[in-house]
């Protein structure tokens, strides 16, 4: 045998080892048990195989905005009192659907440099220009805008890891989904109870801590017959919940449509009891928010304040002395809603609220039903195509089995080695149908080789000539026909999700293994078997 | 072994027979599409609610009926699902149940209208998640635990689940678990005290929201989109343009036809569905880019030849390996479609549909448009430019 045969031999030798250790790694023993251990281990099986839950949700980034929104018109108050400037009002045109848009009116044509000037230092995130009648208008500039909005998926992101991880679910997978939409996806394997988990992650909302003008009242419509019906702009109406759940009627309040702090300004929340030893949540403030918090409870005196969770006023306190950085929760709740409002606060708060968009649990006996339709059909598709090839062809048909056989090995196994790394790709049904049709487009470039090898010994070739030829022509065909499906499987995992990413990986992946083995292993054989046949011999094809 | 050697077929002679062949099942396709089932999107696309509900014995489609009457779940589609010796049925609940303010709630109903017998005070062991069964367990406490209770009874609870789920398959038919594998006998014995039996157990549930499922389509379309636009300009840099241009409607040909036999056949059109359509769009194009690949050399080998001569040779001799190819492919794809049970049915079914017509469309749709366009430019005076280039070696 040649040297170079013998090194290209060992290359596959060595290549072939490399991926059997990404799909068993090095296995206890050969029994069946400790393989099937082994390979479960490595290759990871996809959610639709595994069974648990599927949730996407949509992050209300506008939400976000608004909040920046309320602070600059609160900085905008804060600066105009501060310079003498006069104002009629400041409010935003379109709350619900461009939160950022901010109108200013009445601002005296000589005060147009001072409101540049507080723009430019301490809203830079916005763009002014003038409209009729003295007034100003704001927006957040785009790249600012797209900026706060894709930071509020980030730390959404986060929180929700934060708190499915304190909920024990093994392997979960958070990360944003689709592009550009502000959507989230959440897959859980082995949960089976959607609810509970959906619980946790809205429960987390927001926190807020707002002045409270008016209240309580015993029903929403008392509330505005209170104030005639007509609710100033600066005011909202929302709902009391005590803590705990304690049944005492209904409860509505006026507050501020500014809140004094948000959860943002929150550095970290404890359980504990007060003076009567009942359960309370402490928390502390960052520096800036503390900041705040001093300026505005040194101004609200005497007012009462209403802690906001999730929109719903949980607390209501009077502010006897300003305060500067630690907060108290208390009352109506037991030990564990205080340790749970704990936890929810650390987690941080959402920047945003949430909506579910698509909900999917898959039972754990259907995906093991699956499991097992798919595993018989990829054999079934497998054998059939083995021993057609060996039929078909005879020798070289050997040759396009081991070629096959590989390229599974190779796929197989890079879907381990992945896994090894921390890539998240797992084996989905569709994932299995890909690996079946990777055997019958992979037996593609063999069926291109033999045919064009058949063809040049039928023009009355020698065998070493016709290898070689049949080689070179299909190989421009194969690369070819390559380049177009990996284009179609990369464009499906740009634009899927779960299952169909799962098969466009495992598509990809048999492809590119297939370049490998049907080409250069195959080659290698026909090279191996030309050098040890007599000169004018017959090739078995 | 050989099944073709040295065949000659005049497939050119035959383009009128292709073409009405074509047309025949686009048009059928498309009058479906347009008039009669439209596309039958799958959950996916459209939105909705689906519960796959498994019942301990044949399930009376009827009376499942009258129950979701009865909680007022408006013409719900109610149909048996996979074979019948599973007892399996599929409930679905068009957009209208489904809002994204409470997204579950069209399941919820579906599983309260169906626990008929549900005596007041306890929950159904067949619903129930392992959460619920350990909050029961907790509370009962039969097995006197002190310490580590919560997690010897999630370990419990997970027994319980895992028995009725993967031994059971699904569905218990009595409340005795005594025997059941991992299940403490004191837990089980406590289970009567919190839970009864209904007659079923739902398997999967798929809700998916009015939003997802426009923006999902708009994806699936562009996904297609993208990938003939990738051909072309692939092809068109590797061959000429006409080449591409000629894959291209060879592609779209197969799609349109594929799509159309699943409006004809009112299969719905899953999201698996759309990669089976996208990896169709791959492999009709590896065979078309086979034949092109002969048509490229040929052109070069006999210069004196006319285009549709060489058309033809090229097609009989890559025939073999056309035929084979496809051969192969349908055949673990059959296997896909015959073995891979029902949640790969719709996705297997495209791919069947779409081999034999994508190798079909390389030999009768893609060449013939090559000679046309010569044809095409001779009539009107001019070279023959475009085809006899090569680039590309």
């Amino acid at each position: 045998m040649n040297k170079n045969l013998l090194y290209k031999i060992l290359f596959i030798v060595g290549t072939m080892l490399f991926f059997l250790f990404g799909i068993l790694g090095v296995p206890k023993s050969l029994k069946p048990d400790d393989l099937l251990t082994a390979l479960t281990d490595h290759i990871h099986l996809g959610l639709d195989l595994k069974g648990g839950t599927h949730l996407i949700l949509q992050v209300q980034v506008n939400d976000a905005v608004n909040v920046d929104a309320q602070n600059a018109m609160e900085v905008l108050r804060d600066q105009f009192r501060s310079r003498k400037i006069q104002y009629t009002d400041i409010t935003q045109t379109d709350p619900q659907n461009n939160p950022d848009h901010i109108v200013i009116k009445g601002v005296p044509p000589e005060s147009r440099s001072d409101l540049r000037t507080i723009v430019q230092d301490r809203l830079q995130e916005y763009d002014v220009t003038s409209g009729a009648d003295n007034s100003w208008n704001l927006a957040m500039k785009p790249s600012s805008l797209s900026d706060l909005k894709s930071k509020a998926v980030t730390q959404a992101i986060e929180t929700i890891r934060n708190r499915i991880d304190a909920l024990g679910v093994s392997e979960p997978t958070i990360q944003e989904h689709g592009l550009g939409q502000y959507q989230i996806l959440v897959q859980l394997p082995g949960v089976d109870d959607p609810g509970r988990v959906k619980e946790i992650m809205q429960n987390t909302a927001m926190l807020e801590i707002k002045q409270v003008i008016d209240g309580p009242y015993t029903s929403q419509q008392a509330a505005y017959q209170a104030k005639n019906g007509i609710v100033p702009v600066d005011q909202v109406l929302i709902q009391g919940n005590t803590l705990g759940g304690r049944a005492e009627g209904e409860q509505w309040y006026f507050v501020s449509r500014i809140s004094a702090i948000s959860g943002k300004d929150l550095r970290h929340a404890a359980p504990s009891t007060d003076q009567n030893g009942q359960p309370n949540v402490n928390f502390q403030l960052t520096r800036e928010g503390g900041q705040r918090f001093y300026n505005f409870t040194s101004a609200h005196v005497r007012d009462s304040l209403g802690v906001v969770l999730d929109g719903r006023v949980r607390e209501v306190a009077t502010i006897n002395e300003p305060i500067r950085d630690q907060v108290e929760i208390k009352g109506h709740m037991d030990a564990q809603a205080a340790k749970d409002l704990a936890m929810i606060l650390n987690s941080g708060a959402l920047p945003a609220s949430i909506h579910y968009l698509e909900e999917r649990t898959v039972g754990p006996s259907l995906g093991a039903d699956s499991i097992r339709s798919g595993i018989r059909a990829a054999l079934i598709g497998m054998v059939a195509v083995l021993v057609f090839m060996l039929i078909y062809y005879r020798g070289a048909g050997v040759n396009a089995d081991i070629a096959l056989i590989m390229n599974l090995i190779i796929l197989l196994g890079f879907l381990g080695w992945a896994t090894m790394a921390g890539v998240n790709v797992a084996l989905t049904l569709p994932g299995i149908a890909g690996v079946i049709l990777t055997v019958g487009m992979g037996v593609d470039s063999n069926v291109l080789i033999f045919e064009r090898i058949r063809e040049e010994l039928r023009n009355g070739k020698t065998p070493p000539s016709a290898v070689d030829q049949g080689f070179s022509h299909a190989w421009i065909t194969i690369v070819d026909t390559h380049v177009t499906t990996i284009v179609s499987a990369a464009i499906l995992f740009i634009f899927g999700t779960g299952p169909v990413k799962g098969f466009a990986t495992t598509l990809t992946f048999g492809l590119l293994a297939n370049l490998f083995t049907a080409v250069f292993v195959s080659r290698v054989i026909f090279d191996w078997v030309l050098s040890r046949k007599q000169r004018g011999e017959a090739l078995s094809i | 072994m050989e099944f073709f050697r040295n065949v000659n077929i005049d497939f050119l002679g035959k383009k009128w027979y292709f073409l009405a062949f074509s047309l025949v099942f686009s048009v059928a396709g498309v009058l479906s599409i347009l008039f009669w089932h439209g596309i039958p999107w799958g959950v996916d696309f459209r939105g909705g609610t689906l519960v796959y509900v498994k019942f301990s014995h044949t399930p009376d489609l009827g009376a499942i009926r009258s129950a979701m009457d009865r909680a007022g779940l408006k013409d719900p589609k109610i149909q048996p699902y996979d074979q019948p010796a599973l007892n399996e049925v599929l409930i679905d609940l068009g957009i209208r149940e489904t809002s994204e303010k409470a997204l579950d709630e069209g399941k919820t109903k579906i599983i309260n209208a169906l626990e008929t017998n549900a005596p007041a005070g306890k929950q159904d062991l067949n619903n129930a998640s392992s959460l619920t069964i350990k909050k029961h367990l907790l509370d009962k406490d039969p097995m006197h635990l002190g310490t580590d209770a919560d997690t010897k009874y999630t370990a419990q609870a997970q027994a319980i689940v895992n028995y009725r789920d993967k031994v059971m398959g699904g569905v218990l038919t009595s409340l005795d678990l005594k025997n059941a594998l991992g299940v403490d006998p004191a837990a089980a014995s406590s289970l009567p005290d919190g839970f009864f039996l209904s007659d079923f157990g739902v398997r999967n549930v798929e809700i998916v929201g009015p939003q997802v499922g426009g923006q999902l389509r708009t994806q699936a379309g562009l996904a297609t989109l993208y990938s003939l636009l990738g051909m072309l300009v692939y092809l068109g840099f590797r061959f000429e343009w006409i080449y591409g241009i000629a894959a291209v409607v060879t592609v779209f040909h197969d799609t349109l036809i594929t799509v159309g036999a699943f409006s004809l056949t009112k299969t719905d059109i899953s999201l698996t569905v759309i990669a089976a359509l996208l990896t169709l769009i791959g492999y009709s194009n590896n065979d078309t880019i086979v034949v092109f690949d002969r048509i490229r050399e040929n052109i070069k080998l006999m210069r004196r030849e006319k285009l549709s001569e060489i058309v033809n040779r090229s097609i009989n001799q890559t025939l073999s390996r056309t035929i084979l190819t496809a051969g192969l492919t349908f055949l673990t794809v059959l296997a896909l479609f015959l073995f891979g049970g029902e949640v790969l049915r719709g996705f297997s079914l495209a791919l069947v549909i779409g081999i034999l017509i994508g190798t079909y469309s390389s030999i009768a749709i893609a060449a013939p448009i090559l000679v046309a366009y010569q044809d095409w430019r001779l009539e009107r005076g001019k070279r023959p430019v475009g085809i006899p280039a090569a680039k590309g070696r």
